[in-house]
This record gives C-alpha cells, sequence and structure tokens, in this order.
C-alpha cells in the first residue's frame, strides 16, 4: 500500500468506466442520496421515520446509533431491497435499486468460511462482472482484449486497496482485515459513484481499523465517491467526516459531527441525559446512551463488548 | 469373438484391455453412461459444495431409492421414478423457506425428516413388490450391467440440456453462493438461481444414482469436487479438475468391476476417496513447504 500513488491511480479509477458509458461530459451530479420525510419499517414496527438526508457528491457520510435502531435498514432501504413506508429517497438521482453498478455495496461484516477455495482475485472479479449471464470462454488473456483490461482492473483495484500481496490466496485463509480490504476492492472495481459500507471497520483491530479508515477516506477524497458508511465508533472516521447522520430510536439528527454529536443534541434525540466527552486527542465518547431494545435476530453476538 | 480370449485376465496392457472390455456392447454402454454421469455430476458437485449444500444433495439421492422402487413397482422403468423423485424433491427443498443464517439448523431437521419418511416409503414399496429383492443392492449400490442404448441417450440429453443451464446461470451463481448479500444488491435473482441449482442437482442426483447406486452418489458429487478444492482456489482449474478426477474414478471403477467380483460403487467410491486423500495431503505438504504459495494445479495421480 504504501508504494501507491494515490493521485495516479485515482485518476485511473476515473478514466477506467468499465461498463460502457455515454462519452463526452457527465451531466452535472444530483446529490448521492437524498432522503425527504423517509422512514421505514420492519415488520409492524416503525424503526425511524421523518429523516431528512441529502448525501453530496464526494461527501463521507457515517451513520451512528446504537444497536438495533436501523442502520443497516437504512442501507438496505438504500439498495432498494426494502422499500421505504414514508417520504421520497433518491439514490444518484434514481429510485433506490435502480442505480445498479453506480452503487458500491459492502455488507454487514461476514468472515468467509475458512475452507473456501476461492481467491481473493475471484471475489473482486464476480464484483466486476459476476452478475453477467453465461460463463466466459477460457481464452487466454493474451487473445482477447476484454479478457486483459478485466484482468487489468482487478489488478489496479487491488493495488489500490493495497491488497496485491495477499489477492491470489485462497479467501478464506486471509485474516479479516485482508478479507474487508478485497471486499471494498469488490466494491470499487465497477468504479461506483456511491459507496454504501455496512459496518466495515467492524470487529477489525484498532491498527486495521484506522489503515481501512485511512483507505476509505482517501477513495472518497481523491475519487470523488461519496461513502456513506455505518458506523459503531466514530472517532476512526472522525478526520474524514463531512455530516453524519445520528438514529435513535424512532427519530434521526444530521448535521456535522461538530453540531451534532454534543451533550445537548444527543440528549434531545435520546429524551434521556447524555454526556459528550471530548478527550485530549480529539476523540469523542459518548456516556450514558442507552441502547434501543435488540431486536435484530440477524446481528452477529453481541458480546457485551460494544 | 471367443469368451475365453475375452474373458481372460488382467493384461497390463492398457489398450489391449479396454479393447477386450469395450468388446462387449453392455460395456461400452457402461463407460458411456458412466463417463456423461461423471461429467455431470462433478460439475454440479462442485457447486454443490461450494454452496455447502451437500446436505441436500444427500438427501436428493436417498430420495431417489423410493423413486426407483416405486417406478419398479409400477412397472416403469426404474430411470423415471429417479428423475421424477430427485426433481420433486429439490422443489421441496427449494420451498422450504430460508430464515435468515440462523434458520438452516431448522431447515436441516426438516428436510431429514422428509428424507427419512421417503426412505422408509422406499422400503414399503421394496415389500410390496415381491422377489424385487436382488435388485435392491444395485438401487442402492450402483450396478452397471443392462444398462440400454436408449437409457445412455436419455442420460446424455439430460445431462446436455442440465450442462446448458448451468453454463447460462454460472457465473452469477458463483456470485450467490459465494456472497450472497452483494449478489442480491447488485441486482443477482439469487431464491431464483437457489431454486434452479437445486432442481439441476437433482437431475445429476438421479443420473448419478443409476451408476453407483443411490447411497454412493456423493462417490461422484462430492469427492472430486472437494478434491479438485483442495487442489486449486482458481474457479475454472478446480471445475475441470473435478470432472478429470470424476472421469478418471469412474472409468477405473468400471474397469476393476468389470475385472473382479466386487461391485462398481466399491471401485468408484474407494477410488476417489483414495484421490481425495492424496489431494488433501498434497495441499497439506504444499502450505507446509510452500508457505503462502498456493498450488495452481496440482499434480493428480
Amino acid at each position: 500500500m504504501s508504494t501507491v500513488n494515490p493521485a495516479t491511480r485515482l485518476g485511473d479509477l476515473v478514466r477506467h468506466r468499465v461498463p460502457a458509458q455515454p462519452a463526452g461530459p457527465q451531466p452535472p451530479r444530483s446529490p448521492a442520496v437524498s432522503l425527504r420525510g423517509a422512514g421505514v419499517r420492519v415488520g409492524s414496527r416503525t424503526l425511524w421515520s421523518g429523516v431528512d438526508l441529502e448525501v453530496g457528491a464526494g461527501e463521507f457520510v457515517a451513520v451512528l446509533g446504537p444497536n438495533g435502531v436501523g442502520k443497516s435498514t437504512l442501507i438496505k432501504m438504500l439498495l432498494g431491497i426494502l422499500p421505504p413506508a414514508a417520504g421520497e429517497v433518491r439514490v444518484l438521482g434514481e429510485a433506490p435499486g435502480r442505480a445498479g453498478h453506480r452503487v458500491g455495496y459492502l455488507p454487514q461484516r461476514r468472515n468467509f468460511d475458512a475452507s473456501l477455495r476461492i481467491r481473493g482475485t475471484d471475489i473482486v472479479r464476480l464484483g466486476l462482472d459476476g452478475d453477467r449471464w453465461g460463463v466466459p470462454l477460457p481464452v487466454p488473456a493474451r487473445f482477447s482484449a476484454r479478457r486483459r483490461e478485466a484482468r487489468d482492473r482487478i489488478a489496479e483495484v487491488v493495488e489500490l486497496v493495497g491488497a496485491s500481496a495477499y489477492a491470489h490466496r485462497p479467501i478464506g485463509e486471509c485474516s479479516g482485515g485482508e478479507q474487508q480490504r478485497l471486499l471494498i476492492a469488490q466494491a470499487l472495481v465497477r468504479d461506483p459513484e456511491l459507496l454504501l459500507l455496512d459496518e466495515p471497520l467492524d470487529s477489525l483491530d484498532l491498527s486495521h481499523q484506522g489503515a481501512v479508515a485511512a483507505l476509505i477516506g482517501r477513495i472518497c477524497r481523491e475519487a470523488g465517491v461519496s461513502v456513506v458508511m455505518v458506523a459503531h465508533d466514530v472517532n476512526p472516521i472522525l478526520a474524514w467526516l463531512d455530516r453524519v447522520v445520528y438514529i435513535a430510536e424512532g427519530g434521526a439528527v444530521a448535521g456535522s459531527p461538530q453540531d451534532v454529536i454534543t451533550t445537548q443534541t444527543l440528549s434531545r434525540l435520546y429524551g434521556v441525559p447524555v454526556e459528550v466527552l471530548r478527550t485530549s486527542d480529539g476523540r469523542l465518547v459518548v456516556v450514558g446512551q442507552p441502547e434501543a431494545p435488540a431486536l435484530h435476530t440477524d446481528r452477529h453476538v453481541e458480546g457485551g463488548g460494544t | 469373438m471367443n469368451w475365453a480370449e475375452t474373458s481372460a485376465g488382467w493384461s497390463w496392457n492398457p489398450l489391449t484391455d479396454l479393447q477386450q472390455i469395450w468388446a462387449f456392447p453392455f460395456m461400452v454402454n457402461a463407460f458411456r453412461a458412466g463417463t456423461v454421469v461423471a461429467v455431470l455430476a462433478a460439475v454440479m458437485g462442485w457447486f454443490m459444495v461450494l454452496r455447502r449444500q451437500s446436505f441436500a444433495g444427500h438427501t436428493l439421492s436417498v430420495v431417489s431409492f423410493p423413486g426407483a422402487a416405486c417406478a419398479t413397482l409400477l412397472g416403469i422403468s426404474a430411470g423415471f421414478g429417479y428423475f421424477a423423485f430427485c426433481i420433486g424433491g429439490a422443489l421441496v427443498i427449494a420451498a422450504i423457506p430460508r430464515v435468515g443464517q440462523g434458520g438452516s439448523g431448522q431447515e436441516s431437521a426438516l428436510t431429514g425428516t422428509v428424507q427419512a419418511f421417503l426412505l422408509a416409503c422406499g422400503f414399503l414399496f421394496v415389500a410390496l413388490y415381491k422377489g424385487f429383492l436382488g435388485g435392491v443392492n444395485s438401487l442402492l449400490f450402483g450396478s452397471f450391467l443392462g444398462i440400454t442404448t436408449t437409457q445412455v441417450t436419455v442420460l446424455t440429453i439430460v445431462a446436455a440440456v442440465a450442462l446448458g443451464v448451468l453454463a447460462v446461470i454460472g457465473r452469477p451463481l458463483l456470485f450467490a453462493s459465494v456472497d450472497e448479500n452483494v449478489a442480491f444488491g447488485r441486482g443477482v435473482p439469487v431464491r431464483a438461481l437457489s431454486v434452479t441449482f437445486l432442481v439441476l442437482l437433482g437431475a445429476a442426483t438421479a443420473e448419478a444414482s443409476q451408476i453407483t447406486g443411490t447411497l454412493l452418489v456423493f462417490a461422484l458429487l462430492v469427492m472430486p469436487a472437494a478434491a479438485a478444492q483442495q487442489l486449486t482456489a482458481r474457479p475454472a482449474a478446480s471445475l475441470a479438475l473435478s470432472v478429470l478426477i470424476a472421469v478418471a474414478v469412474t472409468w477405473t471403477g468400471l474397469i476393476a468391476a468389470y475385472y473382479s467380483p466386487y461391485p462398481i460403487g466399491f471401485y468408484v467410491t474407494t477410488f476417489a476417496f483414495a484421490v481425495y486423500v492424496l489431494a488433501r495431503a498434497a495441499r497439506t505438504l504444499s502450505t507446509a513447504v510452500g508457505r503462502h504459495r498456493v498450488v495452481g494445479g496440482g499434480a493428480v495421480a
């Protein structure tokens, strides 16, 4: 990762829009995400409602809040997997789920089975053309321009995330941090305009958290990719953030981290006294925040360490 | 053709041995059917192992036994029974709702319940069809005798259709198998693919059952794919290797069964098992020797 020159790499990123896109100047980009009075229901329970949010092109936005409050559900709604119960939702100027490959998605933390015998590059490759029907002919790359192009694109994006050293290994044998980098490469390989990341730092150890956060921040800043990231802890990404959305039971507040993560705002949002402390190095600690009733059965083991 | 000469023992010259074996039309049919079944089973099995659906595959193979027994009882070709029950079973398994990731326990309990019931039904059909007992062995453990040319044609057509469908859905199926959530986010019809794959797996199981018997289907469905995945992590290479292993163990199994009084199911399974053990050993060795280097396409016995 240290040998990569981000500026040139990311210049290449923009040039390599993989599926044929209309040539010529791109129309002015509409906001990456726009929510007006949006609400969502799971079963009969309204998770949150009345959420207004606008994520501009190239902005880095974190979605924060206690467990089980519907942060992942917000991502699913933006992907078009779950319909909004109320309000208007636009993703890259279209209805959710319509923007296709312009949206890169990294689901909530999952480890590949250690016995899965598929290489990291194959995982990245699936992000490039895994949704296409048919099976590619086993023509050597020497004879197929398209194959060469795909191979180069994969190598490029793997290098961008600093995974070149282990991308040829079976993914099950990679560490959690290595898998996460490869999955980010998979999400990036089609050169999306919007990245939806669901707790990408969760269960990485601290040093990896910082490195992966920096990687995402760099991609956001230098390639102009908008990022919406669900996070448990705001501190590793605080330096990169443009905006945060804090979801609590029923409602949400959006704004700059300095405005939202304050004693006053969070106390008002939760309806109980909450205190935000700032450490000497600028990290934020929220004390006394109530956990929402955990209704998510699909969550991984809570472990009590959160 | 001289019987005394053709029934001579193993000569250690593969060419003359094969010539000798192929002098019998039923052996030619056995080789044809075995090859078709091996190719189909290896390819479907490769996806099955990748998707961790071995239990579903096992259920389908067990279900093929009552299918064949029922068909025999009704006086129709056992092949119909195999296909009807296996594909029906695949649809039933596909209809069982998947309740998130935590629901797999309930799913397998339900599948197991249906499996045990159908096995019992098969036993009943055998009991109802008196004098059928000699055939039970070959239903359960396989037989290569008396495969007709019509049967070979049917096996070939079904295999061709199944492989054709798989060629169309192969890449999205791989995506959905490895990374269901992301595939779904990308608009891959994960659920439809899962149902289609189970039906194809049912067809492959029905075919393999006719050669290896219902209890030894895994010899062709799991073992070659598992061995191939041990040897290489490249999808295309391990798929090809899986087919190669399946065809090799089928052929050697047929030859061994021809020259000895013991059943083919035993030989095919044993050879496949040996390949798997060798593959595991090779991988353990290569990780020990070559630290992080992965075997690209290791040599297979």
